[in-house]
């Protein structure tokens, strides 16, 4: 196996410290840290995310497959800044407003990041002056969670601001929770819905055209 | 009257538990995103009523309105050191809402999880976790609970924090604890009906379950499943009444009273002993559960 594919299956398997010191030996060896990123641990936490879809692993391995990959990512930051490797796109994600739920969201930010995204994790009860501000920031995905089903109609709260703003055609919506589905996105006017974690990596993929 | 739930177990082939309080809470107008436990305070009345509710509907054991009445969860609204008093009130409101009973009622003081992961996962250590639930279950018995109500879990070890917690405030107090079975047939973190059933027999609970989740049918293999892997257990089912659409940006769950009472006859069927309903419940489906079970119950 190569260091690569030792990298990529390291991720899958949330073996942290094997990760970090596989990227830091093909950082060693001259390897791109694009290539690492790509191909290792990116490439590693997509498997993850097929293997959640499958049913095969759940959520806490995807979250120790996360932690790894961000344990390598702290070694391989200042090469990737340096050789100008861009984020995919920058996704601003929070829970709307009155719903305090948070371990959703979070893993749904944790795999995003693991995809190749930007993130700003806006937090928990976020008013939509502040999911506007994001986007005013540069995020060109907007993410929002509810756990409750009173607090759904605020998603629909923050379309409707963004599209106030003036924003609404340089940004796309995703939306996400217990009670939500695909038609109560059409219905507020969101762009896409997805029903976990991993399939959010794709949606958003899917939204930005890569 | 009061009477043990072991007791009730005893006697009767199938109990019939509460259905929804959230639901009923910003039915009757509680602001959407504050914490319902604060009307056990500020609208005592209104929670009494809904207790009344399921009562007068059939129900012989009802839930305390206390599910996110975990510090943890209370200072999200900043609410953690009421504490203590939020939950004391909750029990104190279920049981005078009991004593007008025509039956017998069993008071569970409800405990929701703490919203947050545990380690290693997340940063909650369990000990801290176990902290925050004897403080709630010290106050829930302190208002005269007769159980305790461990409900919508995804994590064995938040549960196990749970009973640990409980048992340091309240050692004697009998324990039931259900989980949350809505990701492909197990729960978030990855728990199998199968494993959860063995491992909650063997922590000595009086009754275990499922409740929440993605409506009666998943839930309803998921006791299927437990019942096969402990069928000495006291399985307790409590399913949503369907799965909500947003009608004018109010939820309103599929299914009538008339599906929870065909699903409160398969859920006997498959196992369970205590059986009622979660959210998008009303009195009226709890109504209808209790008839069903009632029509059909075999003279123990």
């Amino acid at each position: 196996m190569s260091l690569i594919e030792e990298i990529r299956e390291g991720v899958i398997e949330g073996q942290a410290n094997v990760v970090l010191e596989k990227v830091r030996q093909a950082l060693e060896a001259g390897e791109s840290a694009e290539v690492i990123l790509n191909q290792g641990l990116i490439s590693g936490m997509q498997r993850v995310g097929e293997l959640f879809e499958e049913g095969t692993v759940f959520v806490p391995e995807m979250l120790i497959a996360a932690r790894a990959m961000d344990k390598a990512l702290t070694v391989l930051r200042p090469h990737l800044v340096e050789a100008g490797v861009q984020p995919i796109a920058k996704v601003a994600i929070g829970t709307v407003k009155g719903d305090l739920h948070d371990i959703g969201k979070k893993l749904v930010a944790m795999m995003l990041e693991g995809s190749g995204f930007e993130i700003m994790d806006l937090g928990i009860n976020v008013p939509p002056e502040k999911f506007v501000d994001a986007v005013r920031q540069g995020a060109q995905v907007v993410a929002l969670s509810a756990l409750l089903t009173t607090t759904m109609p605020n998603m629909k709260d923050v379309v409707d601001a963004i599209d106030q703003a003036g924003l609404r055609r340089q940004t796309r919506v995703i939306i996400g929770g217990a009670p939500v589905n695909q038609n109560y996105a059409d219905q507020i006017g969101a762009d896409g819905f997805a029903p976990d974690a991993s399939s959010a990596v794709r949606k958003v993929r899917e939204l930005v055209g890569v | 009257m009061t009477v043990s739930l072991a007791q009730l177990l005893e006697s009767q082939a199938t109990l019939v538990a509460d259905g929804g309080m959230g639901t009923m809470l910003f039915a009757a107008g509680l602001a959407r995103g504050s914490a319902p436990e604060v009307w056990n305070v500020e609208r005592p009345e209104a929670v009494r009523r809904i207790h009344a509710d399921y009562i007068a509907a059939g129900a012989q054991i009802i839930l305390t309105n206390s599910f996110g009445g975990s510090r943890a969860r209370l200072s999200m609204h900043g609410l953690a050191d009421r504490a203590a008093e939020l939950n004391r009130a909750a029990a104190q409101i279920a049981r005078s809402a009991a004593q007008d009973a025509r039956h017998s009622v069993v008071i569970a003081g409800s405990i929701g999880p703490t919203g947050q992961m545990l380690a290693p996962y997340g940063d909650l250590e369990p000990d801290d976790a176990a902290e925050m639930f004897a403080e709630q279950a010290a106050a829930l018995v302190e208002g005269g609970v007769d159980v305790l109500w461990i409900e919508t879990m995804a994590d064995m070890s938040e549960v196990r924090a749970a009973v640990e917690g409980c048992r340091r405030a309240a050692p004697g107090v009998p324990l039931v604890a259900t989980l949350t079975y809505d990701t492909r047939g197990r729960t978030m973190m990855g728990e199998t009906p199968e494993h959860a059933a063995e491992t909650l027999e063997g922590m000595g609970l009086l009754a275990h379950g499922a409740n929440c989740g993605n409506g009666p049918d998943e839930l309803l293999t998921a006791i299927d499943h437990m019942h096969h892997a402990q069928p000495q257990a006291h399985l307790v089912a409590k399913a949503n009444a369907g799965l909500p659409h947003m009608v004018d940006d109010r939820a309103v769950y599929d299914a009538g009273p008339e599906v929870m009472a065909a699903y409160a006859r398969q859920a006997r069927a498959n196992g369970a002993r205590i059986i009622g309903a979660c959210c998008g419940s009303t009195p009226e489906h709890v109504r209808a559960i209790a008839e069903a079970l009632r029509q059909e119950d075999p003279v123990t």
